[in-house]
Formats: structure tokens, sequence, C-alpha cells
């Protein structure tokens, strides 16, 4: 009897080996990638989609969970196991990969004219002469706002700052909600959903974040401060206790109907559809003045670049083509809302809140952080530094000037601009 | 000419002295036991001859110790030695280099490294007071308190207060800060009800009470070891000397102050450089609730939290080998120092006493 088992166990590997063989023949492509929740939408959205399309290449999404994915994809760079797609981290880390030579350069791709600079400036050398990823996706701050408490309280969307926070006083002097739900405990709730948020709008999007690369201008100049002032504002309609409010608290206290306005990234979207059981709607950040220009943060999150020791360059080239078409940017975007496509093409979203989000890019200058790119390479690292003097701000700890000074004198300490 | 290093009336007292400098280094009845050994020696004299037999037993001692030795060696030894050569390299143009002492002299010379080390050093001895102060006297007192004879429900007691050790860090964090949130906690609503709701503040939020309230928190979770270990000592203060104590008429508080405390007090040595130890290595706690950062503004940062940032990056922060391993140099340093001055300077004059 055992051995009739193992017989009928044998013939079935050798049938399934037979069946992997017969496979074999195609060319398999493997992506490396942290997005573990997204497992599901490439198995049966992306994947098939591009299948259909280029028979004889199969690819298989093997994802690494984001804490482990750094230092795994490392591994399997310097043990030569890496799969032929690499999911790209923004800026620095993936531009060390590049320039260790395990990322291939994209230059000569032709999807790639589908981006524009500030899409691509996430995975492009400091000289701007090679592009080494095929931006993906990208996440844009702004406000959700309680489309119902906005009604029950007679407020229109704010547009300039002024109307702004004469909307939070009228929902502070109505007293059902807490005008803002946010806190300063994780602190980078108050640098990324606070600072990075508004801040464009007084630095000038792009323009600023150039001229502080230049060493042009300073942190603690007033359009770098003035972003700090109005955040100081925001102290008095936080809710009670925000010193010891975390990130889930925010969420939870905006999606349970607690707050009116929340200081978002569009990351945020699909929690809160299925969480929230009132009208949502979105504003981009207020502009100071009636009839300025508006700014937002647009910043690039994901990308995906080719590992120069691929086996496969020609059909992984193709892929990724494919990913750098409106195609692709359609389907993902729509998958994930709150993850928008970087492509030029404009795509048409489902969800009416990621609609609103992606309009603003129409009538917007879009923006990356301002710490992202090149000013976080050294100790102390700005980025952290800004975390913890934006949470100081608004808890009262430093002055607006102390904390763009604590920042300038930090960057001073190790950053030379190019001239 | 070849003067003793001891004169002839000092060597007379020297084992009076030995004894009493020394307490419990040579009990009394641990002499006989020195005889035996004389005798033991006296034995192996003899039997020197069948040289082969002796050798033979020396190989089982290697053989039993190499387990252990090769564990600990390729675990605990090789890494620290490794960790004190990295702490003299650091990395120019990609390659690594010897600096010597450089890394030292950026720790404690460039003023922003001085600054964020000297900022963790101060509260993590802030950390360590509170324990001490703190932690380690309830947990004498509570020992006290297990071992009165008529209490009832002792073990429940001893069960519960000892649990929450048992507990990982990552569930006393998660719980603490739910009960200390201002807008879910547990704490905010009890104190309304006793009409002290003013006095609640975000404790976990605010600059000048961050550390206190982790310290605080630790505390909570680790004060069963401190219990069990004194408790342990209590039970071994024999009864006679206790009812002597009480027919010499010491009894209560003046029995716990002159019986009982002198004999727990080496305990409560060990307690101490054991709360040392753990919390100039204290790491867990602290991130978990507030984070690698340590906020806000650096509080609660702690020689272990800004080793992590340091040695593993943080966000965009990459890590840099060196200065962690810098640190963590200076780290073993300070507690080397630390135990090294309990054993030689406070463990060696301390009595003990055996019955």
């Amino acid at each position: 009897m055992g051995s009739k088992t193992l017989k009928t166990l044998l013939m079935a590997t050798s049938i399934l080996a037979t069946a992997g063989f017969a496979h074999a023949a195609d060319t398999t492509l493997t992506i490396e990638s942290w997005r573990t929740d997204d497992l599901a939408i490439w198995q049966e959205k992306l994947i098939p989609a591009f299948e259909a399309k280029n028979p004889g290449i199969k690819v298989k999404f093997s994802p690494t969970p984001p804490t482990e994915y750094d230092a795994a994809l490392g591994a399997r760079f310097d043990a030569g196991s890496a799969g032929d797609i690499i999911t790209c981290r923004p800026f620095d880390k993936s531009l060390e990969q590049f320039k260790r030579g395990n990322l291939a350069s994209l230059n000569d791709l032709s999807g790639m004219k589908n981006f524009s600079d500030v899409a691509k400036a996430a995975w492009t050398t400091d000289d701007g002469k090679d592009t080494f990823c095929v931006p993906m996706a990208s996440v844009i701050h702004g406000f959700i706002y309680n489309k119902d408490a906005f009604d029950k309280l007679g407020i229109a969307i704010p547009t300039t700052e002024a109307e702004f926070f004469a909307a939070l006083d009228k929902i502070k002097a109505d007293g059902t909600y807490i005008p803002m739900a946010m806190g300063t405990k994780d602190l980078w709730e108050a640098a990324t959903m606070g600072y990075q948020n508004i801040g464009p709008t007084y630095w000038k999007g792009e323009e600023g974040r150039a001229k502080l690369i230049k060493g042009e201008s300073k942190l603690t100049d007033p359009e770098w401060v003035e972003p700090y002032k109005v955040l100081l504002k925001w102290k008095d309609y936080l809710g009670d206790g925000f010193e010891a409010q975390t990130y889930p608290d925010s969420q939870n206290l905006f999606t349970l109907g607690r707050a009116a306005i929340y200081p978002a990234g569009s990351w945020e979207i699909g929690l809160f559809n299925t969480q929230a059981q009132f009208k949502m709607g979105a504003f981009p950040p207020p502009v100071k003045n009636a009839g300025d220009a508006c700014y937002i943060s647009d910043h690039n999150d994901i990308g995906v670049g080719l590992n120069s020791k691929s086996g496969h360059p020609e059909e992984a080239k193709k892929f990724l083509d494919w990913v750098a078409s409106p195609e692709f940017a359609d389907i993902y975007a729509n998958a994930l809302p709150g993850f928008f496509s970087l492509n030029s093409t404009a795509v048409k979203m489902q969800d009416p809140l990621a609609q609103e989000f992606v309009s603003w890019r129409e009538k917007c200058k879009p923006t990356i952080r301002s710490t992202y790119q090149i000013l976080s390479r050294g100790t102390p690292n700005l980025e952290n530094e800004t975390w913890v003097e934006s949470a100081n701000v608004i808890n009262g700890t430093d002055t607006p000037e102390a904390a763009a000074k604590k920042l300038q004198d930090g960057l001073d300490s190790w950053f030379k601009p190019a001239k | 000419m070849g003067v003793p290093a001891i004169s002839l009336s000092e060597a007379r007292y020297w084992p009076l002295r030995y004894h009493l400098e020394n307490g419990s280094r040579v009990p009394r009845y641990a002499r006989p036991k020195i005889k035996s050994r004389a005798l033991m020696t006296t034995v192996a004299e003899v039997s020197i001859d069948r040289g082969a037999d002796k050798r033979q037993r020396r190989w089982h001692i290697l053989v039993f110790l190499a387990p252990a030795v090769l564990v600990y060696t390729a675990v605990m030894i090789l890494p620290l030695i490794e960790t004190l050569r990295l702490s003299l390299f650091n990395v120019k143009d990609g390659q690594s280099v010897f600096v010597g002492f450089g890394n030292f002299q950026v720790l404690f010379g460039d003023p922003r490294w001085a600054a964020s080390f000297w900022n963790a050093l101060r509260n993590n001895f802030v950390f360590f007071l509170i324990h001490m102060l703190v932690q380690n006297p309830i947990g004498v007192a509570l020992a006290a308190l297990l071992s009165v004879p008529k209490l009832r429900f002792g073990a429940f007691y001893r069960t519960a207060m000892f649990l929450p050790t048992l507990l990982s860090f990552v569930i006393v964090g998660f719980i603490w800060k739910l009960i200390l949130s201002p807008i879910w906690g547990v704490s905010p609503y009890l104190m309304d009800l006793v009409g002290l709701k003013s006095m609640f503040s975000p404790w976990l939020g605010k600059p000048g009470t961050a550390l206190i309230a982790v310290s605080l928190i630790s505390v909570w979770q680790y004060v069963g070891i401190p219990m069990m270990l004194i408790y342990a000592a209590m039970l071994n203060i024999p009864d006679e000397v206790l009812e002597a104590a009480e027919c010499d008429g010491v009894t209560g508080w003046s029995q716990f102050w002159k019986i009982k405390l002198p004999l727990i007090l080496p305990s409560i040595g060990i307690i101490s450089i054991l709360t040392f130890v753990g919390n100039f290595n204290a790491f867990d706690l602290i991130y978990t609730v507030q984070g690698a950062l340590a906020g806000p503004d650096g509080s609660t940062d702690i020689l272990g939290t800004l080793l992590y940032r340091t040695f593993f990056g943080f966000q965009l922060q990459i890590g840099d080998k060196s200065m962690g391993a810098t640190i963590a140099t200076v780290m073993f340093l300070i507690i080397l120092s630390g135990v090294c001055l309990y054993l030689f300077a406070i463990q060696r004059r301390m009595r003990r006493y055996q019955f």
C-alpha cells in the first residue's frame, strides 16, 4: 500500500515537473517590491493585463515586507540573486544602488518621455544625466474634511489662509467637532502633514526647493519660516492633549466623525473610504492671498527599475515600457486610490475623493518634499530634524525662528551647495 | 635583602584580617572544607605516578567547557571585539580606514554629536535614578509585605505583581500608551471621576514629563524582579534570628531596619547592579512608546536609542556603522566601569552573614 502511494506521488511529481519544463520556455521576470499590500492587485489585474499583450513573458511579483526590503534587497544584489525588476525607493536609497551598478540606466527607454522632470527627480542623478527608475506612483498632500460638518455649520471650502482660519474658528466656536485632527506625538505628522503640506505655498514649490539646494536661500529666510508661523497658529485648533496624540489617534478622531478637518496625505483615501460613515471632501493647501498661485506636494513614492545583472534585459525593458504606459497608470491608480500615477497623461479616477486630489495637478504647481533630495544625506539628518522641530514649534518648545535657525545650523554643519 | 612583603607580625594576623574584611569570603563553616581540600591534594600527589589518568581527567574539563565557551565566544566575545575594532575605523571614499580614536574625537569634540551624546547620557542617568529611587524601594516594600506570615492571597499578589515582567515590552508600551492617551485613555476618565481631571496632562507628549512617564512605565514592568529576589532573600532569614530579635524586644519597623534590611543588603546590591546594566542597555520600551527619535525634542533619548539611530539609520538617515560602534563602545565602557566600581568598591566591603 505504501509503495502504491509512493508510485502515485512519483507519477504526480514527474507530470508536474514536465509541466514546469513546458513553462520554462517562457521568460519569467521577477519583481522585487516592498508593497506586500499590493500583491492581489498585481496578481489579479496588472500581471494578467501585461501577459495578455506579451505572450512568452511571465511575470512574478515577489514582495518582501517594507521593514526588511532594503536590507534583503541589498543582500540579494550582493549574492546576485535579485529579481529582474526592482521596485525603487525614492531618492538616495535607489541612487546608491545605481551608483553601485545594481540598477541600469533607463535613459533610452522610450516610455520615459511620458514623465515630467519633477516626476523623474526622485530617480535621477544629481547632475540630471541618468534616470534609473520609471516613476510609478506619488502621494499628494492636502486637507480632507467632513462634508456633513461643513454643511451643518455652513462653511464654504476655504481657499485662502484667512478663510481657512475663519473656518477653524467657526468649528471651534460651535464646539461639536475638534477643528483639526493632528497630533505631535509621532513627530512626523507635524512635519509631513503640517510643514510639507502647507509649506510649498510659501516657498513656491520647486523654485524655492531648487534655491535651497543651490544654497541661494536658507531655511531662516522668511519664506521657509512662515510655514512654521502658520503651524504655530494651528495649535489652538487641535484636540485636547494633542502632544500625546499619535497618528492612529488622529485617523480615528477623523473617521469617527469627532474632528472636522484632517491634514492628509492621499494614501489615507483607501482607509478613510472604508471607515468613515460620513461624506468627505478635500481641498488643497490654502493660498496666502486670493489669486496667488497654488502649490501642492506631489511626492514621488514608488518607482520601478531594471536590475543591471538581469538575464532578460530585453523582456524587462518591454515590461518597464508597459509600466510607463497610460494603460498601466489607469489600472494601477484606480486599484489603489491615493497612489497617483506620475504619468503625464491624466488618469481618470473613479474614486471621487481621489479624483479631487489628482485634479489639483491641473491648477496647482507640484513639488516634492523639500528635505528629500540631497539635503538629508548628512548628519544631522535634515528630515529627522524637521520632524523634531515641527513638533517643537506646535508644542511651543521652540519659536518658528529658533526652529528654522536650528535646522539651518544643522544643515550648514555638513552641506556644501554645489556651485 | 629579600625582605618579605609582609612583616612577620602582619603575617601572623593576616588570616584574621582577611576574615574580618571579607566576611563572607571564608565563612566559618567553610574552614573544614579547606582542610579536606588539602587532604585531596595529598591524594592527588600520591596518584601522580598514574599521570595518564590525570591528563584524561583534564580533557574532560575541556570537553565539558567547550560548548559553552564556543557559543559564548561566537555570539558575545567575537561581536564585542569586532565592535571595538569597528569603532577605530571609518569609511573614507568607500574604503574602510583605520582612524585611531578619530571617531571618539568626533563624538566628544563635534558640538552636535557631543550635544546628542550628553543629552542621551543625562537622560539615561535620570532613567536609572528613577529606577533606583522608585523601583527598588517599592520592590523591597512589596517583598516585605509578601513575607508577612499572616498575609492572605500571598501567592496571588506575587503572581499578579510579577506578571508585567513576563509581558513583552511591545504589549506593555502599547497598553500604557492607551492608558495615558488623552483621547481614549482610561486615566483621564478615572481622574475625571474623582475630580482630578485638571491634573491630567498628556505626559508622554511633553518634553518635561515624557522621560519620567516612560521611566515609571518601565518601573511598573520590572518591579517584579527586585520583589522576587528580595522576597527570596527574606525567606532565607532563619526564624531563630527573628525570634531572638523578638525576645530582645526588636519588633515591627525596627526589626525590619535592624535585622532584615542588613541581611538582605547583598541582594539589594545585586539588584542595583542588575538595574544599572539593564537601564544602560535599555532601548526597547522607549522605542515602542516614543519611537526611534525618542521625542518630544529628544527628551526621552537614551544611549540605546541614540545607538539604534546612528548604527541602523532612520528614515532618510543612512546608518553609520563606525559612529554606531563608537557609541556602543562608550556604552560598554560606561557599563564596565559601573560594574567594576560595584565589584571592587562596594561588594568587597559588604558584610555578609552566614547562619
